[in-house]
């Protein structure tokens, strides 16, 4: 199963997005990885770095992503480990985190489900 | 001409530097970002200092690859990436070197100013350390070619990274956080741009 992970800059929200989407998919292979060692907010190399090996197969993993740093430090990170099947998602988190556990639980693969994640940024919720 | 010595002397300065502005810094973030500019970088640049000691046998690139890297991992906020890039380009652009020259550090700072273009996917005028890098770089490389000498050199550049600093006033930010403060940031002095003049400052008063 493709493998998830969830960057934010608060280690709460990267639980609690886990949380919500075991609604849905509780068996997806998914990955918190918020805020720094001290509890406080910020971006963590490290964290991103073990959440991406906790979770890693050779079906890959994808990473989604808050805002700012959280998308340059997953950024360097991947540099780091090389060439590794790893992919950050385009999307909103919180939508993205759904669409993602759901097709990885039900058997997607790597490029689907990035392709699906394409679609959520257009998804609309009024109309 | 700096040996490692003088380089770890003039990092050790640049961390003094961003420890003693720490609160302007934060103050500075406050009301166009997430108010943690100066204790994300005084905290990277804390984990700096206890590497240095351990550094003065090693050549221009490794020392400036470590402080690269651990500012990469433990400063937690966009400047860690951007900053964290931008050392370890310079560190790649002088690998092998144990001496620096004029050319060496300008060459240096050219491979720092294109890291945190590209790692931030930003150019001049976004309100960003940009602001300050590329007219500083400029200011440094006219300086040189004129003949002037380190101290000459550095002198210009602050001037220029500061007159920038002070520019990302009047410019409404496209990237980062206070893209999303957009035209309320107006009149804000960019924490990024700043920082890095701090750093700047600190280079010239070793020389």
């Amino acid at each position: 199963m493709v493998g998830l992970v969830i960057v934010s800059h608060s280690e709460n929200l990267a639980k609690s997005v886990i949380e919500l989407t075991s609604m849905m998919a509780k068996d997806a292979r998914i990955a918190p990885a918020g805020g720094l060692e001290d509890g406080s907010f910020g971006t963590s190399f490290e964290r991103i770095q073990e959440a991406i090996e906790q979770v890693y197969s050779d079906e890959g993993v994808i990473v989604l992503m808050d805002l700012g740093s959280a998308v340059m430090t997953t950024e360097m990170v991947l540099e780091m480990m090389g060439d590794k099947k790893i992919a950050m998602a385009d999307c909103p988190l919180v939508e993205g985190a759904v669409v993602a556990t759901v097709n990885a639980a039900g058997g997607m693969k790597f490029e689907e489900i990035l392709a699906s994640l394409e679609t959520v940024r257009d998804m609309r919720k009024l109309s | 001409m700096a040996d490692s010595k003088m380089v770890i002397s003039v990092l050790q300065k640049i961390g003094e530097k961003i420890g003693e502005q720490k609160d302007y810094l934060t103050e500075l973030d406050q009301p166009i970002g997430d108010s943690d500019h100066g204790i994300n970088l005084a905290r990277g640049f804390q984990e700096v200092d206890k590497k240095l000691p351990a550094l003065t046998d090693q050549d221009m690139g490794a020392i400036l690859k470590t402080v690269g890297m651990t500012l990469v991992s433990t400063v937690g906020g966009a400047s860690g990436p951007l900053y964290g890039s931008a050392f370890m380009k310079m560190g790649m652009a002088l690998a092998g070197k144990n001496q620096l020259n004029t050319e060496d550090f300008l060459k240096g700072m050219d491979a720092a100013v294109e890291a945190v273009k590209q790692r931030g996917k930003s150019a001049v005028e976004e309100a960003t350390m940009l602001d300050a890098m590329v007219p500083a770089l400029a200011a440094m490389e006219k300086a040189a070619a004129e003949g002037m000498d380190p101290k000459g050199i550095l002198e210009a550049g602050c001037q220029a990274a500061w007159a920038g600093a002070e520019h990302t006033k009047d410019l409404v930010a496209t990237k980062g956080r206070a893209s999303y403060v957009g035209e309320r940031g107006i009149g804000h002095q960019d924490p990024g741009a700043t920082s890095f003049s701090f750093m700047l400052d600190a280079v010239k008063e070793c020389l």
